[in-house]
């Protein structure tokens, strides 16, 4: 058969691995042609939302709802009694506790559920929420765990019996009513008895504050009941649909057949949208109890105050060395404040997720960490914010504890990380917390880094900038920030990580079209990572057709495969490895095909870019197009017609993607005003599927990174009030206030991987966060700086120069 | 983020927005640009049951440069100010801060006589105009009366302008000399940390005019005539920027917020002010 094109040419044509190939996704957002929760219209629908407690703590002693029922428009006015007949009133959490869906009795933060109102439009809708009159009897406000753990004031009553005694939690013992659980890793004698020998010790205490994903789109649902067919479809900005499929039927009763769930375009996550919210179980009811289509749409205040925060970790840290600056223990204490219900979305035997990755990419013999999870006044959450699973705080920990080591030594920081890294030839590593590392070269990426950017060029610099500024030549200094992070992500082996109960595999099915195009259908979910265009070059690579004849589809529980969905940057290493295994099923009919047409034996063909060619005779060959075709319209003795395959894919380990940051920062010490004069990214994250999206995660990594570290925060004050629930005062950043990103790589595949691909998603909020704020901190260090806590924005960082006297 | 029902009002004329300002007396609001007003019904912090639209109402749009005055319509966008060519030529510190507030969605939206007449500490042409001495005209039933800006603003959202008056014209006499206009925001979009509005005259290498205005440093914006007047007849030297700053802390009263406590506003108030002396004595 003719074949005209060069194999080069036919590798670019297919649009695989490695190519950065253009969004197929991006035709649609960029003209306003998306489909968002929001953009679901239904005959008839209904609209509801919610009145929320002013107060952080109270007792509700009354609900009066008539006046609300008066306002044209409004239909119905749901609270917890009638909730409570349905078992609904409370729901459970993604981390083991159970969570008021409206206010039971009590409030535990301010803007909690307390009575949802469902109307003919939002007008309507707001009206008569404003017309609710709930009357409340403030109780004390704890915002602060450690106070929470000494108070006398008990915040859930139903978590202490009735003699008074307290129950264990989901996660073991408790020992205070405030106390949710107290989990620890590693070793606790051998970690205390080596840091009490060493020659070096150095110890800090950070506050890593509670901050928000912020997604610009916000939370909503439509809940639709056909009580003709009795089946419930419920449209939602859910990260994973099936999982809420299953909670559904579990806590509804309704069978999970007659639940279809799907979750359409999403605009960003980030870990907002994994939790089950009040407002989905609320919709629910409303609509099996008017019979229509009911949607809930959270507004930005409610989004902010509301629904899954992140952080709002209090770390205590003590890291050992020797004079040289060889670590020999780590020791990590948490106090983890939850807010008023723990809803962590963590895998359940993780109640503090991967916290225990803060050894970080170094080779430290002996650590020890302990969590404890505490009750407060504060909304629930604690979701991995563009991390997996509490790993933004585990790096943050560990990368401000090698800075403050290296004070401790009076040592460079780059050559404290240098000599402590985890060699080459040492993976697979198993870390003294219990993870075993995949594959690194930690080395390779450090000195590429520190090479690009002119490390000890800036060093000079800087020690110049310091003689300037003591001269009074000028009242700017220069930060060096460094930051080298290991990530755990791809949750992950069924064996150690389930949510609920439900195992944390991923799928791909794969359904091959008679003219050589095809759909893909996968168990994760897209909200602008672009999976409709990196998962159709994994298949391209794998099964020899174009990724532009191929289409994937996320969303839908009554077609996509079942799958745990998109968070924790666990679609490329789980739904990716099942996308590739189903491919390689595809495949493998595929090569008895072509050596059915071809005449020969199974093994005497071989897989060529887009085709089988017999075995030394490149010039026989059938194309994937044409086995396709015959798949579906030639018998053929012993193989069924068709070709399709499906994949659930349990990975064997997680997978641990690294790099190496550094940024160059001014600081305007008068100010407190910050410039980034330079954000240098290498990312190693192992075999590269599309080198643009990679760029563009990175790009967006790094400014949610910039946000946290340079003024992101929900902060409370002593009331339990949110003092930063706009964007007025909560910040996101825009291109005014991001940087020029230069980024880089190094590849260091997975070996456990079938494409050697690890994730990226998260990696640059990782890697970021400790990346700004060392450049800040570094800054200061001459003129004795250890540590100071996030957010850095201009006031914190004028009282870091004021406390160090340099305005005097 | 729903308002609560409102009527709507687009009247023609002048004459008919009185009326309905009339008629519903405090019940009633005027929005030019709406950028201000329509977030807080949103918020539900403003309670505006009747609202007109003075977007039909003709003869607010102009900017008219003259000799001595600067005249802009009410309904003068910052995105107009910015993009007009005389007007940055006679007074290029309108430009200057035009160009910091909000962003360009909103400067499209925002006006002159909204920004001015709201009253929001936070706004940046309260105290630009303050500085620069500019004259208010408000419309009511008794016809036109003139306001100077700097007797405008009496506390937060409490102005001079009696509730059935609506503002029509900024005149501004024509600026000389050098120029500044300096803000610290968090971020684009934001109201100032602090922000200094300072114009002045040299003469032979000495200042021998200086007006400087502050804003979102007190519930109003501040104009420190004493801060002016510490610089005239110095070469604005160390001593003279001292004396200003000094000054200009005696007026202004910050709170604390979210920007930072007020040691914070103090420190930055006087670092912004210094630089916008500097700015405007090497521009004069």
């Amino acid at each position: 058969m003719k074949d005209e094109i060069t194999r080069e040419e036919r590798v670019d044509n297919l649009k695989g691995m490695g190519c950065s190939r253009k969004r197929v996704e991006d035709a649609r957002f960029t003209q306003g042609k998306g489909n968002y929760v929001d953009d679901i219209k239904l005959d008839g629908m209904l609209f509801g939302d919610f009145v929320r407690s002013p107060y952080a703590h109270a007792r509700i002693k009354s609900i009066d709802t008539a006046a609300a029922l008066e306002v044209p428009g409004v239909l119905a006015v749901l609270t917890a009694a009638d909730l409570e007949p349905l078992g609904l009133h409370w729901m459970p959490t993604l981390a083991g506790d159970k969570q008021m869906v409206l206010a039971d009795g009590k409030v535990l933060f301010q803007g909690q559920e307390v009575a949802y109102v469902v109307a003919e439009d939002r007008y309507a809708a707001a009206d008569g929420i404003e017309l609710v009159e709930v009357e409340y009897e403030e109780l004390p406000v704890i915002v602060n765990p450690f106070e929470s753990l000494k108070s006398d004031v008990v915040l859930r009553e139903d978590l202490v019996a009735e003699d008074g005694s307290i129950p264990d939690g989901a996660h073991g013992p408790r020992k205070h009513p405030n106390h949710i659980f107290t989990w620890d890793a590693g070793d606790k004698d051998p970690t205390e008895e080596v840091i009490a020998n060493a020659e070096v010790v150095a110890e800090e205490t950070m506050y890593y504050h509670r901050t928000h994903p912020c997604p610009l789109e916000t939370c909503g649902c439509v809940a639709s009941m056909d009580k003709v067919n009795g089946k419930l479809t419920l449209w939602g900005t859910f990260q994973a649909p099936h999982a809420i499929r299953t909670v559904v039927s579990l806590i509804s009763g309704i069978e999970e057949h007659n639940i279809r769930v799907i979750s359409p375009d999403i605009g960003g996550g980030f870990g907002n949208k994994v939790g089950a919210y009040p407002g989905y179980v609320c919709s629910v009811v409303a609509s099996i109890v008017t019979g229509k289509p009911v949607k809930w749409i959270e507004d930005r205040m409610d989004n902010l105050m509301t629904t899954a925060f992140a952080r709002d970790y209090h770390m205590t840290g003590k890291i050992s060395a020797t004079k040289e600056g060889k670590i020999t223990g780590l020791h990590c204490h948490v106090t983890a404040d939850h807010g008023g219900f723990d809803a962590c979305a963590d895998p359940t035997k993780f109640p503090a997720g991967f916290m225990n990755i803060c050894t970080g990419s170094y080779d430290i013999p002996t650590a020890y960490l302990e969590v404890e999870g505490v009750y407060t006044n504060k909304a629930p959450g604690g979701v991995s914010y563009r991390c997996s699973f509490r790993v933004t705080e585990a790096v943050y920990f560990i990368e401000r504890m090698i800075e403050v080591l290296a004070i401790e030594l009076n040592m460079d920081a780059a050559e404290l990380r240098r000599i402590n890294f985890i060699k080459k030839e040492q993976f697979p590593y198993t870390a003294a917390l219990g993870w075993e590392y995949d594959s690194g070269d930690y080395h390779t990426a450090w000195d590429k880094a520190l090479k690009t950017v002119g490390y000890d060029g800036l060093r000079t610099e800087q020690a110049q900038r310091v003689e300037d500024f003591k001269a009074g030549k000028t009242r700017k200094l220069m930060g060096i920030g460094l930051s080298f992070f290991t990530e755990i992500v791809g949750a992950g082996p069924v064996k150690n990580c389930d949510i609920l109960g439900l195992g944390m595999f991923d799928s791909c099915e794969i359904r091959i079209h008679p003219t050589g195009s095809a759909i893909a259908r996968l168990g994760t979910i897209s909200q602008g990572q672009g999976h409709a265009t990196t998962f159709a070059q994994i298949l391209a690579s794998e099964i020899g057709l174009p990724a532009d004849s191929i289409t994937i589809e996320e969303g839908d529980t009554d077609t996509a495969p079942y799958g745990l969905g998109t968070y924790g940057s666990r679609s490329t290493p789980v739904a990716g490895a099942a996308t590739a295994m189903a491919g390689r099923k595809i495949r493998a009919k595929a090569q008895m095909i072509a050596a059915y047409l071809l005449e020969v034996h199974d093994n005497d063909v071989e897989f060529d870019v887009d085709r089988f060619v017999v075995k030394g005779a490149p010039e026989k060959f059938k194309t994937m197009k044409e086995i396709a075709f015959a798949a579906y319209n030639q018998a053929i003795p012993g193989i069924e017609p068709g070709l399709e395959a499906v994949s659930y894919y349990d990975p064997p380990n997680m997978t641990y993607p690294f790099g190496a940051y550094v940024c160059v920062m001014d600081i305007d010490v008068d100010t407190g005003v910050t410039e980034i004069r330079r954000f240098y990214a290498l990312d190693d994250c192992g075999t590269r599927i599309n080198p643009m999206i990679i760029e563009g995660q990175v790009h967006g990594g790094l400014t949610e990174a910039l946000a946290v570290a340079l003024g992101q925060e929900i902060a409370y004050d002593d009331m339990g009030n949110v003092k930063t629930g706009t964007l007025m005062d909560f910040f996101l950043p825009t291109a005014w206030e991001v940087p020029n990103y230069e980024t880089d790589f190094t590849v260091t595949p997975s070996p456990h991987h079938p494409i050697g691909a690890k994730g990226v998603g998260e990696s640059p909020h990782v890697g970021g966060v400790p990346c700004f704020s060392n450049a800040v901190q570094d800054a200061f260090r001459p003129f004795g700086n250890r540590h100071t806590n996030m957010p850095h924005d201009h006031w914190r960082i004028w009282r870091t120069a004021n406390e160090l006297g340099l305005h005097d | 983020m729903i308002p609560a029902a409102f009527e709507y009002y687009r009247p023609k004329d002048m004459a008919g927005v009185l009326a309905v300002l009339e008629e519903h007396g405090d019940d009633a609001r005027v929005m030019a640009g709406g950028h201000s007003l329509i977030p807080m019904m949103k918020l539900r912090m403003a309670d505006v049951p009747h609202l007109i639209d003075l977007q039909d109402v003709g003869g607010m749009s102009d900017i008219e440069v003259g000799t001595d005055m600067i005249r802009l319509g009410a309904l003068v966008t910052q995105a107009d100010i910015i993009d007009h060519a005389e007007l940055s030529n006679a007074a290029p510190i309108l430009r200057e801060a035009a160009l910091q507030i909000a962003d360009p969605q909103v400067r499209y939206m925002g006006t002159v006589g909204g920004n001015v007449a709201n009253g929001d500490p936070g706004n940046d042409m309260p105290g630009l105009t303050q500085c620069l001495n500019a004259i208010f005209t408000v419309v009511g039933p008794n016809g036109e009366r003139d306001i100077p800006a700097r007797a405008f603003y009496e506390a937060a959202y409490v102005t001079a302008r009696e509730d059935e008056e609506v503002l029509t014209h900024v005149a501004i006499p024509m600026p000389n000399g050098g120029y500044a206009y300096e803000k610290q925001k968090r971020k684009i979009g934001d109201y100032a940390t602090a922000a200094a509005a300072v114009q002045i005259v040299k003469d032979g290498g000495i200042c021998v005019s200086a007006s400087i205005a502050m804003t979102n440093l007190s519930d109003t914006p501040v104009y420190s005539e004493a801060a002016g007047e510490a610089l005239l007849g110095t070469s604005v030297d160390a001593a003279a920027l001292d004396a200003s700053v000094a000054a200009m802390l005696g007026d202004i009263e910050p709170t604390e917020d979210n920007r930072g406590p007020v040691a914070f506003k103090n420190h930055v108030a006087g670092v912004i002010l210094r630089r916008a002396i500097l700015t405007a004595w090497s521009r004069a």
